[in-house]
C-alpha cells in the first residue's frame, strides 16, 4: 500500500509559514504543523521565533486551518549547533551565519527527522525559493519575488533535502502572501517581517554576546592602514569587516572596517577602496547537486544574504572541500565566516564559508 | 476537516453524560434564579441546589452540610489543604504537612506554596516502586503537630490505588485531618467516606461524565476549616460565590448515572485495560508498565518505552488517529520529566518516555485493537536512530 503523502509545515507564527500552510491545505494536501522550540527568551525581551506569543499565533492559525499542530523541543541541539558556533565565531573574529547552521542542522536535521518519524513524507517551510525536478535531479532556484529571495540561506541543502521539501511561497510576491493572509483572515496578517537573528530577541548582538557568553570587550586602538592611531574601539568581536556605521571615528572620506588584527587587538579602518578584493578563499564547500557543477559552468557569487551576485570563477586550491574564488571586479564586504553562495543564472548551486 | 482521533484519554476528561446534559439545561435560562435570593426564583433554585447536595451526600455516605461545592477538583484540593492547614495552625499551632510524592499538582503545588510563603514544614511520605504509600511509613511520620495529611486515591499518571482506608484510620487515631484527592476514583471506586476513613475528599465532575467547572469537597464534621475564598455566606460561609446551580445539578445527575452503572462499567474497563497491558508488554520490546500491576484504576494503563520521546509519541499517535496522554506532555515543547515517575524511581530520561492510555464508556474493543496495531509501528518509527548531521 502506498502511504498517503503527508506534509509537515514548519510553523513559526509568522505570516510566511502560516500562508504556506494555508496554501497546502487549499491544494488538498494532508498537512500538519510543527513548531520548533529553539530558545528560551528573557521575559522582558521575547525572542522572535518561539515566544509564547508566537506559539499562540501558530496554534491559532493551525486551529483555523483545522490541521494538527505540535511543538518540537530543540533547545539543546539549537544551542549546540547554532548559538555556540555563533558565539565561538565572534570570538575568533569571524561573522558566522547562524541561519544557515540552523537550516542545515535544525530544520533539515532534527525537524525533518522528527517530521518523518511522525509519518510525514515532506517538510514545507515559508521560505522564498523554488525547487524544480528534472530527471530525478532536484534544482534550487531563486523565487519569483527577488526582494525576498532566501535561496542564499538554503544553499546548504542537498538532493535528499530538496526531494523531501516544499516551498509553497516560491511563486508568490510578498504582497500577494500578505493579501492571502488577509483574505484567509489569518490572525497574523499584519505582523511585520522579521529582521534580526531570531534568538537575539531584539537585543543588539553585542549585548547578546556579553550577556549570554559573558564575553568581555577588550578596548584597543583603531588604526588607519598606515598604522596611525585614530581612536579606541570597544572590543574586536563587536565589529564586522565592511562595517561603516558605529565605528566612532571619522576621516576626510567615510571610513570602513578593513580588517581586525587580533594579534595587536587593533581595528584597521580605511576608505571604501581599501575593502575591494578580487580573490578570496572558501572552505566547507557544499553542492546542492551533491557534486560540483560541470567545468565551464558560468558562475556568479553572492557573499552576503542581501548582496548582488557578481561573476566569479572557482579554482581548486588543493584542499579537499576548499577553493579559491576569483572575481572580475573588486568586491566589498567579503566577510570571513559568511557564506559565498554560487549561482548559475537563477539556480543556486551551493556554497562555502569565506575564510580569513 | 480532519477526522477526530479515537479518544483514549478518559483520565484527562470525559464526555458529558446525555442525562446530565438534559438535566442541567433548564437551569441556564428557565430556572435561572440565584439561590441566595429571597423571592420565588431564588427559592426554586435553592431547592434544586439543596436537593442535589442531599443526593450527592447520599452517594458519598455523608451529611449534606459536609459538602462544599467548588469550581472543580483543583479548587477542592486547594481548599482542603489551605483550609485545613490554616485552621490547624490557628487552632492547635500545627505546622507540619505530610503528603505523598505522587500527588496531583493541585495538591503538590499548594503544599509547596504553604511551605514557601506561609512557613509550613512540608514532609513527603515515601512510596514504593508502584507509587503506593505504606501505612507503616505514615505511622512513623505522623506528628502531633501535623496539620493535614494528603494522599491521592487513584493516581492520575500511573493508575496506582493507595490503601486509603488504612491510611485514614491511622490519621483518625492520631486526630489528624486526612485528605484524599479522589478525582480519578469517582467513576470507578468505592466512595463511602466512612469506609475510607477520610476527613476531606475532593471530586471534580468532568472526570465522571459531568460538566467541567464544578466539583465538591467533602469535609467531615467537625474538621476545622478556614475559608479560602471569602465573601458572601454561600456554602455555610466556607466558600463564597453564587452557587453554580446548572453545573451542580449536572454533577449530581452524572453521579447518579455513575452509581447506577459503575459495577458493569468497571468490568468492561478492566477487560480493555488488561488487553492493552498484555498486548503492549507482550508485543513491544523495552516496554514497562508504570504503577501497580493489580491495584490500579480499572480504566488506566500506563507505560514507559525505552528510547521514545513521550511528546513525539503523542503527536505520532494523534496523527495516526488516537488521542492519548503522557505524563511529561507539554504543549509548549518544554518536556520535563514527570515528578511522579521520578518518585517511583525511574531515571529522568525514562520519565519523559511515558504513555497513558485510559478507556471509558465509549471505548469499544475494536478501537482498542486498532490502537494496539498502530502503537508498535509508531514506537518502532520513533526509535529509529538516524545518523548525526554533518
Amino acid at each position: 500500500m502506498i502511504e498517503p503523502r503527508k506534509i509537515a509545515v514548519a510553523m513559526s507564527g509568522g505570516v510566511d509559514s502560516s500562508v504556506a500552510a494555508a496554501l497546502l491545505v487549499e491544494q488538498g494536501e494532508q498537512v500538519f504543523g510543527l513548531m520548533l522550540r529553539l530558545w528560551d527568551s528573557r521575559p522582558d525581551r521575547p525572542n522572535r521565533c518561539c515566544s509564547p506569543h508566537d506559539m499562540a499565533n501558530a496554534r491559532a492559525v493551525a486551529a483555523q486551518l483545522e490541521i494538527p499542530f505540535y511543538v518540537l523541543d530543540v533547545r539543546e541541539p539549537f544551542r549546540q549547533a547554532v548559538v555556540e558556533p555563533f558565539i565561538a565565531g565572534y570570538l575568533e573574529g569571524i561573522t558566522p551565519n547562524p541561519c544557515m547552521a540552523c537550516n542545515r542542522q535544525i530544520r533539515w536535521g532534527h525537524l525533518l527527522q522528527h517530521a518523518r518519524k511522525l509519518g510525514a513524507t515532506h517538510l514545507a517551510t515559508g521560505h522564498y525559493a523554488r525547487i524544480q525536478e528534472s530527471g530525478g535531479h532536484f534544482h534550487l532556484f531563486r523565487p519569483y519575488d527577488r526582494t525576498k529571495d532566501q535561496s542564499y540561506v538554503l544553499s546548504v541543502l542537498g538532493q535528499l533535502d530538496l526531494e523531501q521539501s516544499r516551498f509553497p511561497l516560491g511563486e508568490l510576491r510578498k504582497d500577494q502572501v500578505r493579501e492571502r493572509a488577509r483574505n484567509l483572515r489569518l490572525p497574523v496578517a499584519g505582523r511585520p517581517d522579521s529582521q534580526d537573528l531570531c534568538f537575539l530577541g531584539g537585543a543588539d548582538y553585542r549585548e547578546f554576546l556579553s550577556e549570554t557568553a559573558g564575553i568581555t570587550w577588550e578596548p584597543g586602538p583603531i588604526l588607519d592602514q598606515a598604522g596611525s592611531p585614530l581612536g579606541t574601539h570597544r572590543g574586536l568581536p563587536g565589529y564586522t569587516v565592511g562595517q561603516r556605521k558605529g565605528i566612532g571615528v571619522s576621516g576626510a572620506v567615510p571610513l570602513y572596517v578593513v580588517a581586525k588584527d587580533f594579534r595587536r587587538n587593533a581595528l584597521v579602518v580605511g576608505p571604501r577602496t581599501a575593502l575591494g578584493r578580487t580573490s578570496f578563499r572558501v572552505d566547507r564547500m557544499h553542492w546542492v547537486a551533491d557534486q560540483p557543477p560541470d567545468p565551464g559552468t558560468s558562475l556568479t557569487v553572492q557573499v552576503r544574504y542581501r548582496s548582488p551576485a557578481v561573476p566569479a570563477r572557482l579554482r581548486p586550491n588543493g584542499i579537499e572541500d576548499g577553493a579559491v574564488v576569483d572575481l572580475d571586479e573588486p568586491l566589498l564586504q567579503i566577510t570571513p565566516g559568511q557564506a559565498a553562495v554560487f549561482y548559475n543564472r537563477d539556480e543556486c548551486l551551493g556554497g562555502g564559508v569565506i575564510l580569513q | 476537516m480532519r477526522q477526530k482521533p479515537i479518544y483514549l484519554d478518559y483520565a484527562a476528561t470525559t464526555p458529558l453524560d446525555p442525562r446530565a446534559r438534559s438535566r442541567m439545561l433548564p437551569f441556564f435560562d428557565e430556572a435561572f434564579g440565584n439561590p441566595s435570593s429571597v423571592h420565588s426564583w431564588g427559592q426554586q433554585a435553592e431547592a434544586e441546589l439543596e436537593q442535589a447536595r442531599a443526593q450527592i451526600a447520599g452517594y458519598l455516605g455523608c451529611e449534606s452540610d459536609e459538602l462544599i461545592f467548588t469550581s472543580g477538583g483543583s479548587e477542592s484540593d486547594n481548599l482542603a489543604l489551605r483550609g485545613a492547614a490554616f485552621a490547624a495552625r490557628n487552632g492547635r499551632s500545627a505546622n507540619h504537612i505530610l503528603i505523598s510524592p505522587v500527588e496531583h499538582p493541585a495538591v503538590l503545588e499548594t503544599a509547596r506554596q504553604l511551605q514557601r510563603l506561609h512557613g509550613f514544614q512540608l514532609e513527603f511520605l515515601s512510596v514504593d516502586e508502584f507509587g503506593q504509600v505504606e501505612p507503616a511509613d505514615l505511622a512513623r511520620r505522623l506528628r502531633s503537630d501535623t496539620a493535614v495529611v494528603s494522599v491521592i486515591y487513584g493516581n492520575n499518571e500511573i493508575g496506582t490505588l493507595n490503601p486509603i482506608a488504612e491510611l485514614g484510620s491511622l490519621c483518625r487515631q492520631a486526630g489528624i485531618p486526612f485528605h484524599t484527592d479522589a478525582l480519578q476514583a469517582v467513576a470507578q471506586l468505592n466512595l463511602q467516606v466512612d469506609e475510607l476513613n477520610v476527613d476531606l475528599l475532593s471530586i471534580g465532575a468532568h472526570k465522571f461524565y459531568g460538566p467541567k467547572g464544578v466539583g465538591a469537597l467533602y469535609v467531615r464534621r467537625p474538621t476545622p476549616m478556614v475559608p479560602i475564598q471569602t465573601g458572601g455566606s454561600h456554602e455555610r460561609g466556607r466558600r463564597a460565590g453564587t452557587s453554580n446551580v446548572p453545573l451542580i445539578v449536572g454533577m449530581n445527575e452524572a453521579l447518579a448515572v455513575v452509581v447506577e452503572r459503575r459495577a458493569t462499567d468497571i468490568q468492561g474497563f478492566a477487560r480493555l485495560r488488561d488487553r492493552i497491558v498484555e498486548a503492549v508488554l507482550g508485543g513491544i520490546a523495552d516496554a514497562q508498565l508504570t504503577g501497580h500491576p493489580a491495584e490500579r484504576l480499572p480504566n488506566h494503563a500506563s507505560f514507559v518505552f525505552e528510547g521514545v520521546d513521550g511528546n513525539g509519541l503523542l503527536a505520532a499517535l494523534d496523527l495516526a488517529g488516537f488521542a492519548c496522554s503522557s505524563a511529561s506532555a507539554c504543549k509548549t515543547g518544554e518536556p520535563e520529566p514527570s515528578e511522579v515517575l521520578l518518585a517511583i524511581g525511574l531515571d529522568a530520561r525514562l520519565a519523559t518516555s511515558s504513555l497513558r492510555v485510559t478507556v471509558g464508556r465509549q471505548t469499544t474493543p475494536s478501537e482498542v485493537e486498532a490502537f494496539l496495531t498502530i502503537l508498535p509501528e509508531a514506537i518502532a518509527r520513533l526509535r529509529v536512530v538516524e545518523p548525526a548531521f554533518t
